[in-house]
């Protein structure tokens, strides 16, 4: 999934400040298991606003609704185009995703990040998410024991590990684990660590962003 | 002495409320401005349901529960602990006291305690309100609508 959090409230406040009425529209797919954007978080986020605006003397209406999904049209209904149309801006708890489809979607009003887009990745407990793909376009991770070297190593070696690991741990960061340190470990646990003897080719990266921004067309599933 | 402030107060059923039962019974005075809103266990109070407490005109919350280590669904009360800092710090970034809301921790048994945590907090809170409306009143430029 995709893991967002929250922007400081300040820089949202400031935005939702400028105008007298805004819709703070949720999402109920990524971002609520992620616990950035969802109803709950909406419903607290709402609530500080009308706060704030109430103790600092600023008149700010605050309207809150929370869809299925930002990334789909289907989604934007017929309630919440006309929640959008009564307010004057739309403060969007999706992620970069959503606040872009939104925007796309209604021309005519400013649509507002309230959250700042982080990563693909996993929960590794209640609370904690982390990263674990890159979308390069382009997936080895079999070649690696199920570990992906270009999202979890630091410098995204394919041909790892570096001089730096150490103990297992990353010589970025103590906390972070290398990814190499994984990736042996696991691949000797399968029995196939003498395939890491091979070396990795360059990497077609076209495939990745750096070919410019990519569309997935699946046309037998096109209307 | 200036108006009574409004408090609400979330307590657990398992505990606090009892106790809060317990002061009525053993003719404890506790103000009449602490409202109770019974939850079966302090681990079900949202974190929304105390900011909407204050959008809703509250002047302070109390969040009411077991003691460490007595929660009948095991840490329900460790939870809430949790959400209470959390509150606390959302209160601050909009601009509201974080002393406006607390966390006690009353055993069914103490109903005194709860008639003497309900005066001192709202002591608390009446003096924070006394403060308040002391001091000047912040005004924030706001944008034209676009
Ligand atoms: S220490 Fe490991 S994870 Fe960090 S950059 Fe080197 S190989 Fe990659």
């Amino acid at each position: 999934m995709i893991v967002a959090e929250r922007k400081p409230f300040d820089e949202i406040f400031a935005n939702a400040g400028k105008h007298h009425k805004v819709l703070l529209l949720g999402c109920g797919t990524c971002v609520t298991v992620c616990m950035a954007g969802g109803q709950k978080e909406t419903g607290v986020l709402a609530s500080q606003l009308r706060l704030a605006s109430r103790e600092k003397g600023v008149d700010l209406e605050v309207t809150e609704h929370t869809i299925t999904r930002q990334c789909d049209a289907e989604f934007f209904d017929d309630t919440t185009s006309r929640l959008v149309e009564e307010s004057d801006a739309v403060i969007s708890m999706g992620c970069g995703v959503g606040v872009q489809f939104c925007s796309d979607r209604y021309p005519n009003k400013t649509v507002y990040p309230a959250l700042n887009t982080e990563f693909f990745g996993a929960t590794l407990e209640q609370g904690v998410w982390t990263e674990r793909c890159a979308g390069c376009g382009q997936c080895i991770v079999d070649k690696f024991g199920g570990i992906c070297p270009v999202a979890r190593c630091s410098k995204s070696l394919l041909n790892g590990p570096c001089g730096g690991s150490a103990d297992g741990r990353c010589e970025i960061n103590p906390d972070v684990d290398c990814a190499w340190q994984k990736i042996y470990d696991h691949m000797e646990t399968l029995g196939r660590v003498d395939e890491l003897e091979e070396i990795q080719p360059l990497k077609d990266w076209s495939h990745n962003r750096d070919g410019g921004p990519r569309t997935v067309r699946k046309e037998d599933v096109r209307l | 002495m200036s108006e009574d402030p409004n408090i609400i107060a979330f307590c657990c059923h398992y505990c606090a409320f009892t106790a809060a039962d317990l002061a009525g019974t053993m003719r404890q005075q506790y103000p009449v401005n602490v409202r109770i809103v019974r939850l079966p266990c302090t681990g079900r109070a949202e974190i929304n349901m105390v900011l909407q407490a204050f959008v809703d005109g509250a002047d302070g919350v109390l969040v009411a529960g077991c003691e460490p280590g007595s929660c009948h669904f095991i840490q329900g009360n460790l939870r809430a602990v949790k959400r209470v800092g959390q509150t606390k710090k959302l209160l601050i970034e909009a601009g509201i006291d974080p002393e406006r809301v607390e966390m006690r921790h009353i055993a069914a048994s103490q109903g005194p305690l709860f008639a003497q945590v309900s005066r001192e907090f709202t002591e608390k809170i009446r003096q924070l309100n006394e403060e308040k409306r002391m001091a000047p009143t912040v005004a924030v430029a706001q944008g034209e609508t676009t």
